[in-house]
């Protein structure tokens, strides 16, 4: 009996039913094909001005930044965030259309570099798939568009999102990535709710564990 | 066989934690989670209902686990992953052990995962010439002490930074010692710095997960620092380590059960990084791990199905239980003995090593219940102490002046007119005996106690004959 046989026959033994009961399958075959939704909190479900307020306030109470701006002027607000912050006037981006659009020759002294990263970049813009108001939180996804690695190794990270992308809740952003990708799910999806941090030593909080210390999000559309 | 235990030796345990003075000022401030979750929970009106959600979610998905699992594996495979199956914690370890070796790796970056601490994945791969680099900020703490996590999400809450700084000093040699190491932001600096070459040179990624989604055939981690993240990324080859009762069914369901953890955990409304991840890097995809493994341990969890302790296996460890448990902030987590400390160790513990290593964990509880009352999936963790009592006793595993006195009391206790007389005559004795002081020093039978604490006389009639007074 292979390792995979005796997990099963243990469970099945414990639970007192063999896997063949066909109410047993309808229930689990139902449960994956409906997928239903459980509790979603009130404060996920407001309509839009009220909701991209609440998203602009959770980002900032999970110590993220926010800022709205056109999509013209995204460059721009990238030049402005890393000189305000006494950085190098230099990003990565992935291939994401939206973002290879964007007039970067206006920002003369910024350097755009694409592509994955790998360590040695202080600064990374991504385009979200999405956003979900309820906790500020971010949702991307992996692939050549916006590389994973771009999320993780830079030290700061500017995420751009469309106004009409930040969804009150998880559940509404599970549905769009069904939706828009069918069973192609990524590889990743990065759910980013703030800057990285830890509290490992004595307790104290401190922000850029591992990740990115700053994260800049830019909301596009949103006026 | 797996991490070897000093539960047996709980009671020595004890003493010395109590006594550990650097523990004890570790400790001392209180956990500042117990505040924090109180904030979130209040902050969010459905969160009772959400817990009565996450309950039901498990329960659900434990009593169709066969189907989920072969669900998911189904999914994984589709998505061009491999599935393993461990039943114990030896074949986990060569299965990971041979994945490694395929590629011939050197070393092996580590996401923070229990599993990985219940299977001693890190000594056997550093005996099969593996090294295995901690990542999590307090895993590698503790790494570098040679010690266990004493808390299942704040492995290194038992230190003080001062003890930090000394670490640091010892292993990175190769640093100028004249350095200021006096805060933890510059001790979270010097380990960042370090830690990222060991994410850039790894050839594998080994990380637990929070969650696996039948649906999507999915892992979730969850994490704050960001170090899960790389550490699946970077490598040639990313191993999940997950046990069998982390299976939740649907995206949604995993949503219903994250919005209870992070708050539960330490208060946050969300961890700052919850990352699902599905299969390996795509053919287009510039980065990510070209595997995926996922080994799916048992370890004695099937064995708790349809049985008075299955409950335990909603426990989506956030730690709420120890955090808010009077004895676990008062002795820490290493006196535990084992990888699980606190309320959900002391009843998982002896389901997984046995009641007979493990029988003092159980008694470990003043049953104040407020483990239970802030349980995202609402285990009875108390009913679950007291069952293993229960069963230690019938086992004969409890110590004989324990036996001898419960054999007394309950002799009284079956003869209600002789226990009131009893405790009657006691109780006046007693406040006599402590009438000037109102407390005593010494009490026969009682060293335990009064060895550390005056043992306060009795005020006035014994409960009982105040009941019945009371319902006249």
């Amino acid at each position: 009996m292979t390792a995979r046989d005796t997990i099963l026959a243990s469970i099945r033994r414990a639970l007192g039913v063999t896997g063949r009961e066909a109410p047993r399958r309808q229930a689990v075959a139902d449960r994956l094909k409906e997928h239903p939704r459980g509790v979603v909190p009130a404060r996920g479900q407001l309509p839009q001005p009220e909701r991209l307020a609440l998203f602009r306030a959770m980002v900032e109470a999970a110590a993220g930044t926010v800022e709205d701006v056109r999509a013209d002027d995204v460059p721009g607000a990238v030049a402005r965030f890393l000189r305000a912050h006494n950085l190098p006037m230099a990003i990565r981006r992935g291939a994401d259309p939206r973002l290879a659009a964007l007039p970067w020759d206006r920002e003369r002294t910024l350097a755009v570099t694409t592509g994955a990263s790998r360590g040695g970049d202080l600064a990374a813009i991504s385009h979200a798939f999405g956003a979900a108001a309820e906790s500020g939180t971010l949702m991307l996804t992996s692939g050549a568009d916006n590389p994973t690695t771009l999320n993780f190794l830079p030290d700061t990270h500017v995420v751009v999102v469309a106004a009409a992308d930040v969804a009150g809740d998880y559940e509404t952003l599970w549905q769009r990535l069904r939706e828009r990708l069918g069973a192609a799910v990524p590889r990743n999806v990065n759910l980013i709710t703030g800057p990285s941090r830890s509290a490992d030593i004595a307790q104290t909080l401190i922000l850029g564990a591992h990740g990115p210390r700053r994260l800049h999000v830019l909301v596009v559309g949103g006026h | 066989m797996t991490l070897r235990a000093t539960s047996p030796a709980f009671k020595e345990n004890v003493r010395e934690a109590l006594s550990d003075v650097q523990l004890q000022k570790a400790l001392g401030g209180g956990l500042g989670f117990t505040e924090q979750r109180r904030r979130a929970a209040e902050k969010l009106p459905e969160f009772e209902a959400l817990r009565d959600s996450a309950r039901d979610i498990k329960n659900h998905t434990l009593a169709h686990l066969d189907l989920y699992l072969e669900a998911y594996e189904e999914r994984v495979v589709a998505t061009g992953g491999q599935v393993h199956y461990a039943v114990d914690a030896e074949a986990a370890r060569t299965i990971i052990l041979d994945i490694c070796r395929t590629a011939a790796a050197k070393t092996v970056t580590k996401g923070k995962t229990m599993i990985a601490e219940e299977i001693g994945l890190n000594d056997f791969l550093e005996q099969n010439g593996v090294v295995p680099v901690e990542t999590d900020l307090g895993e590698y703490i503790i790494q570098i002490r040679h010690e266990t996590p004493s808390h299942i999400i704040a492995p290194a809450i038992h230190l003080n930074k001062e003890q930090v700084e000394e670490d640091f000093r010892r292993v990175h040699t190769h640093l100028p010692p004249d350095r200021n190491l006096s805060e933890p932001a510059t001790l979270l600096a010097e380990a960042r710095a370090i830690l990222r070459e060991k994410f850039l040179a790894a050839d594998v990624g080994i990380t637990g997960a929070n969650f696996l989604v039948a649906e999507t055939g999915s892992s979730i981690i969850v994490t704050n620092e960001g170090n899960g993240d790389l550490t699946q990324t970077l490598p040639k080859i990313h191993i999940v380590l997950a046990t069998i009762e982390k299976l939740v069914p649907t995206l949604e369901d995993a949503a219903q059960l994250l919005r209870v953890l992070a708050r539960s955990a330490t208060g946050q409304e969300m961890a700052v990084y919850t990352t699902l991840s599905t299969g390996p890097r795509r053919p287009d995809d510039p980065d990510g791990p070209a595997q995926y493994h996922v080994v799916i341990l048992d370890n004695g969890r099937s064995a708790m199905l349809g049985g008075e302790f299955q409950d335990m296996l909603r426990c989506i460890r956030c730690g709420a239980c120890m955090n808010h448990c009077p004895v676990f902030n008062a002795i820490g987590g290493h006196a535990y003995g084992w990888v699980y400390p606190g309320p959900m160790g002391a009843v998982l513990t002896p389901s997984l090593i046995g009641v007979d290593q493990a029988g003092h964990l159980p008694n470990a509880s003043t049953f104040c219940g407020r483990c239970e009352e802030v349980c995202p999936v609402r285990i009875p963790l108390p009913r679950m102490m007291r069952s293993w009592r229960e069963r230690e006793f019938e086992r004969h595993l409890s110590p004989a002046t324990v036996r001898s006195g419960l054999a007394v009391w309950a002799f009284f206790a079956k003869r209600p007119r002789l226990y009131g007389l009893a405790t009657g005559i006691a109780a006046r004795a007693l406040s006599l005996a402590g009438i000037f002081t109102g407390r005593l020093r010494w009490l026969p039978l009682a060293s335990g106690w009064t060895r550390y604490r005056d043992f306060p006389v009795p005020q006035g009639a014994t409960f009982q004959s105040q009941w019945k007074r009371r319902k006249r």
